[in-house]
């Protein structure tokens, strides 16, 4: 019931990067310290490790069938030269990688089981798989491995291979992929790789407490600035294993983003919330017509937001099946199909059942959730119990940044969506003579038909232009939640209460009210959880409901008794 | 209307008494008295299915004596309903004590499943039959007083009242299906052993229920009853037909209409907890709005404003969901809709208004017939 706050695909604040000309600044001095450093970092880290003295000496280690072997070995190839580095760490992964222990010979086989020389690359013919050993792995070595392919994918011709590489090596702070980070950063062209590559080595020396204080400090500014949830992370582990001013630096930048990602925080609650907020009113704003205009309480209006979604459906099947080219813009067919669709079956159920209960209110709310009951056991008999499968086109799938916010094109899209149908409507309303006749007949029916406007006529195009809406509303929804024969009944209240609450018969008061409720929503879920976050705003709602009955935008005058 | 409104028991009253009288009477001796293999004899089943439908025309007797005679449409009696139930189910479960799965003395068992040490407030003072009892009336009349006293006092009526009603029974499920509201969440209060030391699975027990349940509705049917034929009805049924002049006559309507919403919800209560024993759980699923609906059909069926007439609905309605989950699973939300709309369309008065127009039409042809 409360799944429509949560899309198909989470959304989660991803790494962020901020791209300014201050830090382009300090990227060049840094570059200029860090040449004049390169003489030192290699004294100092690189030195005291036993370099290997060559490719041959990595492939040695790894035929010792020793871990401790392995384990350097794995360190090494990286920066080892070796052409077939690669494919190497990629077989040891997967357990391809075989030696022969008395000529201190390397094979790895590929896929197929076909065996290749380590050393050069080449087939190796005439050996049998089952003379030679395979190189183990503990856990150790494991991550040594990780370690390694992570290193090798710094230089894959892939650019988000590499950006991933970065990541990865910012994340395991590994120190023994420090010159493999440095010399990928000479190479690298990419600006925003770049930009990993230098958050990497700055959390590899700040992480490495025998480096100069200097230079951790500084690379404690990076971390800083980069100013996400792993930065905050790497940060606080280096305050805690640190003293002295690194400690106080590191602190200070745990700080500093603690309160910039609670900043982001409350944006991404509001964008989230105007999310769902664009959602409820879509879902809402037909109903908002139907009720204003007619009075009409519309229990299967819902239902006309699921015959919606099912209609999205079909018309992907079908273009599934026939026209595979027109997958991409399934949605654009859909949506003025759900329109046609959901508007004769409104009009339909206007003119064999509404008209006749006009001046009842409580019979036509009755009657139409048993008509809700039937187009619910209608779709469960045509099309099943089970949730359908509804796919995201292209246009719709993906996110992009905006500071530390991922903001998916899907979301982006239908609040586009929802604010395109709140103008078109407005539009209509206002600027049509359909408009004017049906705000007449709003305010005053009697005197709208003295006028010899055709209520009976304005009645049935209204109502099938609520449900219509609704269909095109369904068509978003189908994005965003499961195409079940239920999917109405979890919009139906809500809308309900985005109507009472925005005021019967006001556009923007729907508006209002489906952006308030949507936003209070995301702002009390971390708070009060999110069921309890529900029942908070329903109570609220019922609270308001006694403070101002007719809801925040009140229609006023005859119009309100009638 | 009627000529005969205005006695406390109308001819159709009697006949109504008549049949529960003859069912609290009959069942009995049908089930426990009558050997089993007898032809007539009452399998145990049927009795807790009657007992069922018995309680839910209390419920429905007492949405119309809200809907039907005060003109208010509540679409969250299954609020009152259930919170009834909750009450019963909190009394039954203290009476599991050490038999439960973790034989806790006290705790109910997914209290101990949860982890938790301590019985909350919420359920001190159930072990104790009279008490629970009180509670099954108090619990929901609470609830309606204090929902009442907001929405009637400022004015909240019409479809308006009947969406914030909704909105009540919603919020309701919502937060009795989380399990830090103490009371079960998802899986309810169920598994109950003993209902006043005597065994809820029991024939005679499900007997002594069912005509306790036949007693109730006779009970709350001369409530209401009294209550709509006395000076206080009339000013109720004026409330009905034109509120705003019943208010300008001098009468405090919000006054009239909270009493009589209390009122229906504590028999809503009753019937709740008398539903809870017959049919051995209770769970979040009672407030769910599609149920309070269903339970408006059912006196829009048998025909609002007339008591008799909801109660008759809430069995038919019942039987036909009984046969038609049997016999037809798929066809029954389409029989249920199809009833909502042919009702409100063709039979505004229900099935008493059609017994009450055939007469009608009788009486016509035959001039002396009734003089």
């Amino acid at each position: 019931m409360t799944r429509y706050a949560q899309g198909r695909a989470p959304a989660r604040v991803q790494a962020i990067s901020l791209q300014s000309q201050a830090r382009n600044r300090f990227i060049e001095t840094f570059s200029l310290l860090l040449a004049a450093a390169f003489v030192l970092m290699a004294a100092l880290l690189i030195a005291p490790k036993a370099r290997a003295q060559s490719p041959t000496d990595v492939l040695t280690y790894l035929t010792t069938d020793r871990f401790p072997d392995t384990e350097r070995a794995l360190n090494e190839i990286g920066t080892s030269g070796l052409a077939t580095a690669p494919q190497i760490v990629e077989a040891l992964a997967a357990n391809r990688l075989l030696f022969d222990a008395a000529a201190r010979k390397l094979y790895f086989a590929d896929e197929s089981g076909a065996l290749f020389d380590a050393a050069t690359g080449a087939p190796a013919a005439g050996i049998s798989p089952d003379d030679l050993k395979r190189v183990r792995l503990n856990n150790a070595v494991r991550r040594s491995l990780n370690a390694a392919r992570g290193a090798l994918t710094l230089m894959s011709p892939d650019p988000a291979r590499r950006r991933a590489a970065a990541e990865a090596v910012f994340k395991s702070r590994d120190a023994s992929a420090l010159p493999l980070v440095e010399s990928a950063l000479e190479k690298e062209s990419t600006p925003a790789i770049r930009k990993k590559l230098e958050e990497a080595r700055a959390a590899i020396i700040a992480a490495d407490a025998s480096a100069p204080e200097a230079r951790r400090l500084e690379s404690l500014e990076t971390l800083k600035e980069r100013g996400d949830q792993d930065a905050l992370g790497t940060l606080a582990t280096i305050a805690a294993a640190s003293e002295g001013r690194v400690k106080t630096s590191a602190e200070a930048g745990v700080a500093a983003i603690q309160s910039r990602l609670a900043m982001w925080r409350n944006v991404q609650n509001v964008w989230y919330g105007l999310s769902l907020g664009s959602v409820l009113l879509l879902a809402a704003i037909g109903l908002a017509i139907t009720f204003g205009v007619m009075g009409v309480i519309n229990m299967a209006h819902g239902e006309m937001v699921m015959l919606g979604a099912y209609t999205t459906f079909v018309v992907q099947e079908w273009a599934r099946t026939n026209h595979p080219e027109l997958m991409n813009y399934s949605l654009f067919i859909a949506i003025p199909l759900a329109f046609l669709v959901t508007g004769a079956v409104g009009i339909f159920i206007e003119r064999v059942v509404i008209r006749f209960l006009y001046g009842r209110p409580l019979e036509t709310l009755l009657a139409t959730f048993g008509i809700s009951l039937i187009l619910q056991q209608a779709v469960r008999t045509i099309f099943g119990a089970n949730n359908r499968e509804v796919s995201a086109p292209a246009f719709m799938s993906g996110s992009f940044d905006f500071g530390a916010l991922s903001i998916g094109y899907g979301r982006m899209w239908i609040i586009v969506f929802a604010m395109a149908v709140f103008a078109a409507l407005l539009f209509v309303l206002r600027a049509t003579s359909f408009g004017l006749r049906m705000r007449a007949v709003t305010q005053n029916r009697r005197m709208a038909s003295s006028m010899g406007i055709d209520t009976n006529r304005i009645d049935a195009l209204a109502f099938g232009l609520g449900s219509g809406i609704a269909g095109m509303a369904g068509v978003a929804l189908s994005q965003i939640d499961n195409v079940s024969p239920n999917l109405g009944q979890s919009y139906i209240i809500d809308s309900f209460m985005v109507v009472v609450f925005g005021g019967v018969g006001n556009l923007w008061g729907t508006l209002l009210g489906a952006l308030t409720l949507g936003v209070a929503n995301k702002f009390l879920e971390p708070v009060a959880g999110a069921v309890l976050g529900k029942i908070l705003l329903l109570v609220f709602i019922i609270l308001f409901i006694q403070k101002r009955p007719r809801g925040l935008f009140a229609l006023k005058g005859r119009a309100v008794e009638a | 209307m009627n000529p005969a409104t205005d006695r406390l028991i109308d001819t159709r009253g009697y006949i109504f008494l008549a049949v529960l009288s003859a069912a609290a009477v009959l069942v009995p001796i049908l089930t426990l008295v009558i050997p089993d293999e007898s032809a007539f004899a009452m399998p145990p089943y049927l009795v807790a299915l009657f007992g069922k439908y018995l309680c839910f025309a209390l419920l429905a007797v007492a949405l119309d004596l809200v809907w039907g005679y005060c003109g208010i449409l509540s679409l969250g009696h299954g609020a009152f309903f259930a919170l009834g139930g909750y009450a019963m189910g909190m009394y039954l479960m203290r009476q599991i004590g050490t038999r439960g799965v973790y034989a806790h003395p006290v705790l109910p068992d997914f209290m101990v499943f949860l982890n938790w040490k301590e019985l909350p407030v919420a359920w001190w003072g159930f072990q104790s039959f009279p008490y629970a009892m009180a509670m099954v009336l108090l619990i929901p009349g609470l609830l309606a007083f204090i929902f009442g006293w907001l929405a009637f006092r400022s004015r909240v009526t019409g479809v308006y009242l009947s969406i914030i009603t909704q909105a009540m029974t919603y919020a309701l499920m919502l937060a009795f299906f989380r399990n830090d509201m103490g009371f079960g969440g998802n899986n309810g209060l169920t598994d109950f052993k003993d209902l006043l030391g005597f065994n809820v699975q029991a024939t005679e027990t499900r007997v002594a229920l069912f005509v306790a349940s036949c007693i109730a509705l006779g009970g709350g049917y001369l409530v209401a009853r009294a209550v709509v034929t006395s000076k206080f009805g009339k000013v109720v049924i004026a409330i009905r037909d034109a509120e705003s002049r019943t208010r300008f006559l001098g009468y405090r309507v919000e006054t009239y209409k909270l009493a009589v919403f209390v009122l229906s919800a504590m028999m809503a209560g009753l019937a709740g907890a008398l539903y809870v024993p017959q049919v051995g759980i209770i769970n979040p699923g009672e407030f769910s709005p599609a149920n309070s609906i269903e339970a408006v059909i059912w006196v829009a069926v048998g025909g609002r404003g007339t008591l008799v007439g909801a109660a008759l609905g809430a069995f038919m309605v019942n039987w036909g969901k009984t046969f038609f989950t049997g016999a037809l699973p798929e066809y029954w939300l389409f029989a249920l809709g199809g009833l909502f709309v042919l009702v409100t369309l063709f039979m505004p008065k229900g099935v008493i208004g059609l017994i009450d127009q055939y007469k009608v039409r009788r009486a016509s042809k035959k001039p002396t017939a009734e003089g």
